[in-house]
């Protein structure tokens, strides 16, 4: 936002004596255009991988993982914009900042706990941590 | 000091003197911090998502010496139950397109189809755990256990809230109408369940498909 | 704890009362039993004070239903304040058991009583002192600033209010029915599992922490809402007010940190519960796991604390220095950054649990860095003051002792951040001596200032000095005195949570730093004294002018206290330091053409939903079942019935408008 526009847009109401009810950001709810491309993507996106796994597609596991992975951020995506209607313009640009400071958090939390336990069992439990990866 | 800074032409009053004060009340439409609000209330569910994820991610292979995903997983159970979330994401996304243009009855016929696909999600879910349950594959059995268990019943416990909220909007836009109280409601019930619906995406592939990975 | 015999063959009693008999009460300990007597009597007075004057209706109605933001915050000190009685005497008690227990003396705690002290003043501190009077400080002020009429959610703000009280009787609880946690204030696994914790303790501090957290977590949604929808036309970011700028990032802070803290508690409990293996020894359970988890909460929260008196310090050493503070977008800048750093370091809390050297080396940089943002910090206050027209009234003597003291805590910080240093260190009095020198000497003297700085806004009467004076002093050489000596026996290798000490050389200090806590409680003391005289002489004190302090910011533009809608007028704002600008260029109170104005209206549910919140815990502390299962329904049920209200809001007429700003108008001509 600039709050300056903000400013402005109070004073306008201000000025005009009387606002509307409510104001909705334009395009806030999307149309059935975007819900359907919406949808279909996110079908897709979710059928690839499950095919890709049940059928053992590729005979290296990690690569399926890494592709399944990137097919869901992908998803994750698709779902914000068509779904949730994330654009840089909703609350004057807060709800996007929001989202990206969460996302950063939640990088944090995961790479950092999992750098940190493996580490931790890696010192700690050699052996332990060795046979849990004989595992089945 | 340095000197006052110039002031915006905007909060110049007619002889171009400063503006200490509005001379009416700016309107600040009611609610107007609710969605902004509410998507912070989100981002932190998220982050409690976050260290479920984290969890399953560090006690995902401790199997102590129990079964483990390969023993335990259904994959087209789980793809008919992502695919009844889905299914629940497009009928609010009709429910919401139904109540931009006001029209009472298809909201609530969209909005009831979706608590069905809701149900029949957890329906579908707790024919899961009961079944793993039944085989002795409890939460209590494993570490992996634990973290699947508790990451998969978290996003279950939020469907059925999910679930409950939905009923009440239902009662309520039945009571008073899409009255802008209830639009936005509505709309603060869309974010969630939409929200829902990415974090199944994280819990079929980092979870689900993963696990047969493994 | 083993249920009595009479009760165990006793299914009926099981069935309604849970774990709950007569053992729980700790008749044994005489401590306890006269705090209890002492509680009730005063407890008693106060209800047939209260009855007597027929001060109930009022009490509902204006304070306990209330949605104002101010009163609210006014509700939050008072919280704050009391908690804060407990915590201490949890902490002169723990400190005269260390100067007894030598020689073979066992002190006057036994082990049982002992480990509930030290866990209880942790957690009383953190979260019912600390944490109750830094969010009642920035609902007291921040709508103020911003010039808005009250936050985003009035509702959820009463709501938060009473679920973090919920939390603090909920803790007051187990010092009376039953016993606290024994585990040290972050309950780590496996001790805090169902094998070692067997008791009520570890359910009550779950639960109290919990519901607590909530309101926690709430009031920061509603206070980042209110800093982003609602602030004045004119102010943009860069023109917030510093201490708004603090509040904004430790609300967002809140935000993000506090989720992490429901979850891992949540985990434990069904550990705890349910039998499930996330940090157990067995079954493929980690401890680790919750070490780490609580940590990545855990800094945040540290910085949660500190963040909203950085902004009380900034505004108090503009406000007394009669200068623009030094450095504002610097100051800005370092506090964004501090927020987001303080993300990056929760692992330096366990350096020496096995990590390795890679990463290590990473959390201990990261830790070093965080020390930059708030060394800019205290060199913009001290360019402030450079050539500023210092006034040494008692927020600004705070503020320059907050300088000096956590400048030695900061030090000590980043001796700490040296992993290293840190084998050596960890564990020790060094460290506590570490975090109280911080969290006294930043959080507490700025909660201190805070409280001189805005008492005359909040209740229109500045507070005496001479008693002030004296309990700062008192304040700050006590602290010294009570925590230098736990550098120098932290240095010597000794531990902390001891409860008798063998080697006799050590005792000196210990006395030493009783001394210093006993100081400290005459300058508590000194502080109610200071509150009750002021209370007393406020015709003389009063403030009417609603600017004692010659304010820049814009709560002091208003009356003091604030009118319910805080403004007649929704100020127009050009440039930072509102207020001081205002004055500047010549602004004339307008005396005409008052509108009515829109107010949110106050409601019970809060308050009911708290207690039946407190119905739930105790149900699922004592596993008395049918309490729980009935109260979550009951919680549900009063949640669901709220949303079918629709009329929340209401008129304040034009005429009371009207007729509030003639009285201050005339207030205002007495003064010539």
């Amino acid at each position: 936002m600039s709050a300056h526009d903000h400013a402005q847009n109070d004073h306008g109401h201000a000025n005009h004596g009387h606002g509307h009810d409510d104001h909705h950001d334009a395009g806030a709810h999307g149309s059935m255009g975007s819900y359907m491309i919406g949808f279909g993507l996110s079908v897709l996106l979710t059928a690839i991988p499950f095919w890709l796994v049940m059928t053992g597609y590729f005979a290296n596991p990690q690569t399926t993982a890494i592709i399944i992975m990137a097919f869901a951020i992908v998803q994750i995506v698709v779902h914000m914009i068509y779904f949730l209607h994330m654009n840089t313009r909703s609350e004057g640009g807060w709800s996007m900042m929001a989202l990206i400071f969460t996302l950063v958090l939640v990088v944090i939390t995961l790479s950092g706990s999992t750098w940190v336990m493996y580490h931790l069992n890696h010192n700690m439990m050699p052996t332990m941590s060795h046979d849990m990866s004989q595992m089945p | 000091m340095a000197s006052a800074s110039p002031i915006d032409p905007a909060f110049l009053d007619k002889d171009g003197n400063p503006l200490f004060h509005l001379a009416h009340e700016p309107h600040h439409p009611e609610g107007s911090s609710t969605m902004l609000g509410f998507w912070m209330y989100l981002m932190s569910d998220c982050l409690i998502f976050a260290c479920l994820f984290a969890t399953y991610a560090v006690l995902g292979g401790n199997y102590a010496a129990g079964p483990g995903p390969k023993d335990l997983f259904d994959l087209p159970l789980v793809a008919l139950n992502t695919a009844m979330l889905l299914f629940s994401s497009i009928t609010y996304g009709f429910a919401m397109l139904a109540m931009e243009k006001n029209r009472v009855g298809a909201t609530q016929g969209w909005l009831a189809i979706t608590g069905l696909f809701g149900l029949a999600f957890l329906s579908i879910e707790m024919y899961e755990f009961a079944h793993l349950i039944h085989e002795g594959a409890t939460p209590m059995r494993s570490g992996f256990l634990s973290a699947f268990f508790t990451l998969v019943g978290t996003h279950g416990l939020h469907v059925t809230f999910g679930c409950i909220w939905l009923v009440t909007l239902m009662v309520q836009v039945a009571k008073h109408g899409l009255i802008p109280a209830n639009q936005r409601r509505l709309m603060c019930l869309s974010m969630f369940w939409h929200f829902l619906d990415v974090i199944w995406i994280g819990v079929f592939t980092f979870v689900y498909l993963m696990g047969m990975l493994r | 704890m083993s249920p009595s015999p009479a009760s165990e063959n006793s299914g009926i009693w099981k069935l309604i009362f849970g774990r709950l008999d007569w053992s729980s009460l700790p008749l044994h300990e005489p401590i306890v039993v006269g705090t209890f007597i002492m509680v009730m009597l005063g407890g008693l007075v106060v209800v047939a004070g209260i009855t007597k004057y027929k001060l109930w209706g009022m009490l509902w109605r204006d304070w306990f239903t209330t949605v104002d933001h101010k009163r609210i915050g006014i509700m939050y000190m008072i919280l704050g304040l009391i908690m804060f009685v407990r915590g201490f005497a949890d902490a002169v008690m723990m400190r005269l058991q260390q100067a007894m227990a030598f020689n073979g003396s066992e002190g006057y705690l036994n082990a049982h009583h002992y480990d509930q002290i030290f866990t209880a003043h942790g957690v009383i501190m953190i979260f019912f002192v600390a944490m109750p009077m830094i969010t009642g400080i920035m609902n007291y002020i921040v709508p103020l600033q911003i010039g808005a009429r009250d936050v985003s959610f009035p509702f959820l703000n009463n709501f938060s209010f009473w679920m973090t009280t919920a939390g603090a009787v909920i803790v007051m609880m187990s010092l009376f029915v039953g016993e606290f946690a024994r585990t040290g204030w972050l309950a780590y696994p496996p001790l805090s599992g169902i094998a070692y914790s067997p008791g009520v303790g570890v359910d009550y501090y779950i639960w109290g922490l919990q519901i607590a957290g909530i309101g926690t977590l709430l009031s920061g949604v509603n206070l980042i809402a209110t800093i982003v929808k609602m602030r004045a036309p004119g102010m943009n970011m860069m023109k917030l007010p510093v201490f708004t700028w603090t509040s904004l990032c430790a609300n967002i802070l809140i935000v993000a940190a506090f989720p992490v803290l429901t979850a891992v508690l949540a985990l434990l409990s069904l550990d705890r519960y349910v039998g499930t293996a996330f940090f157990t020894n067995d079954m493929g359970g980690n401890p680790m796991m919750y070490v780490n988890l609580i940590w990545i909460w855990g800094h945040p929260e540290v910085y949660i604390l500190i963040l909203p008196l950085f902004g009380v310090f900034s505004e108090v050493t503009s406000t007394f220095s009669n200068k623009r503070l030094f450095g504002y977008s610097s100051m800005v800048y370092a506090t964004v950054v501090i927020a987001i750093l303080s993300y990056l370091v929760w692992l330096h809390h366990f350096f020496t649990m096995g990590s390795g050297a890679s990463v290590n080396s990473f959390f201990g940089i990261t830790t070093m860095v965080i020390s930059i943002p708030t060394g800019a910090k205290l060199f913009n206050w001290l360019f402030t003051m450079y050539r500023g027209r210092i006034r040494f009234d008692l927020p600004m003597m705070w503020t320059v002792a907050f300088m000096l003291t956590f400048t030695v805590g900061g030090m000590t910080g980043v001796l700490l951040a040296v992993p290293p240093a840190d084998f050596v260190l960890h564990n020790s009095l060094f460290l506590i001596a570490h975090f109280h020198n911080v969290i006294i000497g930043g959080v507490l003297f700025g909660l201190f200032a805070a409280i001189n700085y805005w008492w005359p806004k909040a209740f229109g009467f500045t507070l005496d000095t001479k008693w002030g004076k004296r309990s700062f002093w008192l304040w700050v050489v006590g602290f010294w005195f009570a925590f230098m000596p736990l550098y120098i026996l932290g240095l010597m290798g000794v531990t902390r949570r001891m409860r008798v000490f063998d080697d006799p050389s050590l005792q000196i200090w210990f006395q030493i730093a009783a001394f210093g806590a006993l100081m400290i409680a005459a300058g508590i003391a000194c502080m109610f004294v200071q509150f009750a005289v002021s209370i007393i002489n406020r015709e003389k004190l009063r403030d009417t002018t609603g600017d004692p302090w010659n304010g820049r910011t814009l709560e002091w533009a208003t009356s003091s206290p604030p009118p319910d809608y805080n403004f007649a007028f929704t100020p127009v704002i050009h440039d930072n330091d509102a207020w001081a600008d205002m004055k500047k260029r010549g602004y004339q109170r307008p005396l005409t053409g008052y509108e009515a104005i829109h107010m949110p209206s106050n409601t019970g549910t809060g308050i009911i939903i708290a207690g039946l919140s407190i119905a739930f815990s105790v149900g699922m502390i004592w596993y008395i079942w049918w309490l729980a299962g009935l109260s979550f329904v009951g919680i549900l049920a009063v949640a669901i019935g709220h949303t079918f209200n629709y009329k929340r809001d209401f008129y304040i007429p034009k005429d009371v408008v009207e007729r509030t700003e003639g009285e201050r108008t005339a207030l205002l001509a007495t003064q010539g």
